[in-house]
């Protein structure tokens, strides 16, 4: 590669550059074989891009942070400048926090940052989960890389939360506490992962250092580690499109990563940090002077955890206080049946596109992203998903509620504790029956093209309406997509006369398959012969 | 002198002696009767009770009862004391205007000179807890840190971290404390009102309230600083997780859109 030998003319300096690096580390054919690389267009996609950039941001300002930041339970007393707290005794955790927040030049700005970016980056993760949910971007080749992503989502959660929990005031100490009382109510081995948590009884001198290691080192880190290999896979597999003339299973339609997606992405990590920092520099987030240095003795109402742990919250705040007694234990069914529904909500996410694959029998790879109408059963389960999600949610503010609503708190929490169950089930039915009337609107517009707005009189005095033929391009995209049949059992007795029943499980796989795709599951697509029938000869109906 | 003796017999001489003396008796009387000033106080302390117990006749008795004694409609008032009468309907909560899980504050429809008439009718029931003065509430020389240790252990649970309200059961609610007349905030504590515990000196002293005073007057009224910029209420995580979704994911959705909208498309001639 390198042209040293010819002295005629000297290559400029930035060619001498690249072939010193190339010579090392081999970037020309790294480069040529990525920089050219497509990704298609559409806003959607730009979420997890949302995601990483946000992440990036929490990073950064979280190295600031440590700067300053005095992970140790250690009391002092403060005197620094927040008239308010003067002469408090306090950890030095919170007095830390407190310095950061008045002392330290753009450490408030910086706090803000940290905490508005990571609240962002959790919601945003979360819509980049429907997004690929709900176009079915989750299926094969991508399950490995729906559980990272899900991971993530998990992990960022907890990391969330042990950050909540550093600066030692009287809101995070409630929420560290509850964390507790969760890990207590686990039968058998809760008191011992709690003792051995908090190094003692709770709230003991160890957690904030502890939870310091875990929220900068250890989460993080591997949080890092996993967002590496989602990219990874998502160059690997390329990214998804939508349908539509000249887009097929076998290639990508879009522009090239260098120079547009260089261009956008790198412009649009800029636009995020400066929406984000506008953010934390216009709106107080986690006042912790407002709140005091944590004791257990102390509580305030309002003490909710991030948006985050909304659900979690939501779902303690609305079960009943049951508890039994077993041989001398006691199984706080209160605490710890919440915490396993809260499991199960997530876990059903998790799982979804391997059960999806075993009830349709689909082992194709999938690189055309299906729209949400079209897939009603998946979109009815996500939308039933994100309402049991959100009813949740919505209790975990239910104090809120009631006092900006001037409802009783007891009124919401009943609300809740019967929509829970019955609000999922009717966004089921309601979420499927309006996909089913968008694929006759699609089937409509199909066969008698789009509604134009002109209103013709024939001669005869009827008034019609003018319908426009849609174009091959429109035709096609709404009709390329595939309607599945459901599976049928293999009939119990073959053409031998071999007698072989199915299994329970594959009885429940048809049963479920045809909920997928059997009757009343879709609305048949127009095939050419009824749209040769409908256009030829009479133009319109 | 000899001008004086010379018509020391004038006709009109015993007038000006005598308007002497009256003048010289009344003046030393003015001077040394303050016996007679408390007689008058006294006059205008039951002239108030008179007052208040017309007011009262007229605005609170039917439910309170003729006499103060109560009835199914409402408490008996024989020894709340003046305090609870200035706290209550100096922030309009009473006369209610409805019954209800609780009465809310609203626009106080008595002045001062005749909730004081009705706090010496109500305060000449029964002892009860008198209205503060002004040493007793004002901020000066209190210490705000102590103020909010006290806040945080006593008040915080119902009111929130700095006062910003919050919920009870059954559509009670414990109110926001913004800007609330510092009196007011004194006299609750003192009497306890509605479903609020009372903390009477016994259990917190004087200085303590005080301290609580001037705690709330320096982190929630107009006058206090959000040096994080705007406070989004002061309700803590959910009003953040709210701003974040809406505000936060909202822009940069929008952002998005339009990065997306901006594409190197290839022109077909």
């Amino acid at each position: 590669m390198s042209t040293a030998t010819d002295n005629r003319r000297k290559a400029p300096a930035g060619e001498r550059v690249a072939d010193w690096a190339d010579g090392r580390l081999g970037i020309y054919s790294l480069a040529k074989a990525n920089m050219r690389k497509i990704f298609p267009d559409h806003w959607s996609f730009m979420l997890g891009e949302v995601c990483l950039y946000s992440f990036l941001i929490i990073i950064l300002t979280g190295v600031y942070l440590t700067l300053f930041f005095h992970p140790s339970m250690n009391e002092v007393v403060y005197h620094g400048s927040y008239v308010p707290m003067q002469g408090m005794r306090m950890s030095e955790a919170y007095k830390s926090t407190l310095d950061i927040s008045f002392d330290i030049r753009g450490g408030l700005l910086l706090r803000q940052i940290h905490h508005w970016a990571a609240l962002v980056f959790l919601a945003a993760m979360m819509l980049h989960m429907m997004r690929v949910f709900f176009t079915g971007a989750f299926r094969k080749p991508r399950e490995i890389n729906w559980l990272f992503g899900f991971l993530l989502l998990v992990l960022g959660t907890f990391t969330g939360f042990t950050g909540y929990g550093l600066p030692d005031d009287l809101l995070s100490g409630t929420g560290i506490r509850i964390a507790q009382g969760l890990i207590l109510s686990i039968p058998l081995v809760g008191t011992y992962i709690s003792m051995f948590l908090f190094g003692g009884e709770f709230p003991g001198t160890d957690f904030v250092a502890r939870f310091y290691s875990i929220h900068i080192l250890l989460l993080p880190g591997i949080m890092l580690g996993l967002v590496v290999a989602h990219l990874i896979l998502v160059v690997y597999h390329k990214h998804t499109q939508f349908p539509g003339p000249g887009r097929t299973e076998k290639n990508v339609v879009g522009m090239p990563l260098m120079p547009v997606y260089m261009a956008k992405a790198g412009g649009f990590f800029f636009l995020v940090f400066g929406v984000i920092a506008a953010i934390a520099a216009i709106a107080t987030i986690n006042p912790v002077w407002a709140m005091g240095p944590y004791r257990p003795d102390q509580v305030s109402t309002n003490a909710q955890p991030d948006w985050y742990l909304g659900m979690s919250e939501g779902i303690f705040r609305a079960m009943p206080g049951w508890e039994i007694n077993i041989a001398g234990h006691t199984l706080v069914l209160g605490v710890f049946i919440p915490l396993l529904i809260f499991g199960l909500v997530l876990t059903a996410m998790a799982v979804y596109p391997f059960l999806e694959s075993w009830v349709t029998g689909d082992k194709r790879e999938h690189h055309l992203l299906d729209r949400p109408r079209n897939a009603p059963t998946r979109t009815a389960f996500g939308v039933a998903w994100l309402v049991m999600y959100g009813v949740g949610l919505v209790n975990g503010g239910n104090d809120l509620w009631a006092t900006h609503f001037h409802l009783s708190v007891n009124s919401v929490t009943w609300f809740v504790r019967i929509t829970f169950f019955t609000a999922p089930i009717v966004a089921f039915i309601v979420t499927r029956r309006i996909c089913l009337g968008l694929q006759r609107r699609d089937r409509d517009k199909v066969l008698h093209g789009r509604e134009s707005g002109i209103i013709k009189r024939l001669p005869h005095g009827e008034f019609v309406e003018v319908h426009e033929p849609l174009s091959q391009d429109q035709l096609f995209t709404l009709t390329s997509h595939e309607q599945p049949k459901p599976l049928e059992l293999e009939p119990e007795v073959d053409e031998n006369g071999v007698t072989r029943k199915a299994g329970a499980s594959q009885r429940l796989r048809a049963k479920l398959s045809k909920g997928f795709y059997g009757e009343g599951t879709h609305i048949p697509k127009p095939t050419a012969e009824e749209y040769h029938e409908i256009t030829s000869g009479h133009g319109h109906h | 002198m000899k001008k004086l003796s010379a018509r020391r017999r004038h006709p009109l001489a015993a007038v000006v002696v005598l308007l002497f003396a009256l003048a010289v008796t009344g003046g030393l009387y003015a001077a040394f009767a303050p016996a007679d000033k408390a007689k008058a106080d006294d006059t205008a302390q039951s002239l108030a009770i008179e007052e208040g117990k017309k007011l009262y006749s007229v605005g609170c008795a039917s439910c309170h009862g003729t006499g103060g004694q109560g009835s199914s409609d409402g408490p008996s008032l024989v020894g709340v004391g003046s305090a609870a009468v200035d706290f209550q309907v100096a922030t309009g909560r009473m006369p209610l205007q409805q019954q209800g899980a609780q009465a809310p504050r609203k626009k106080a429809i008595y002045s001062q000179a005749e909730i004081d008439q009705l706090a010496a009718y109500i305060a000449s029931l029964g002892a009860g807890p008198v209205a503060p003065t002004k040493s007793q509430y004002s901020p000066d020389g209190a210490d705000i840190a102590k103020g909010g240790e006290l806040f945080r252990t006593n008040c915080a649970q119902c009111h929130n971290f700095v006062g910003k309200g919050g919920a009870l059961s059954n559509g009670k609610f414990a109110p926001s404390l913004e800007n609330v007349n510092p009196k007011h905030i004194y006299e609750a504590m003192q009497t306890g009102p509605q479903n609020m515990p009372s903390f009477p000196d016994t259990t917190m002293s004087e200085k303590n309230k005080k301290d609580i005073v001037a705690y709330l007057g320096a982190v929630n009224s107009s006058k206090s600083e959000n040096p994080g910029g705007l406070e989004l209420g002061g309700f803590g995580p959910v009003s953040e997780g709210l701003f974040a979704w809406v505000f936060g994911l909202g822009a940069l959705v929008a952002v998005a859109i339009w990065v997306a909208a901006r594409t190197a498309k290839a022109k077909k001639s």
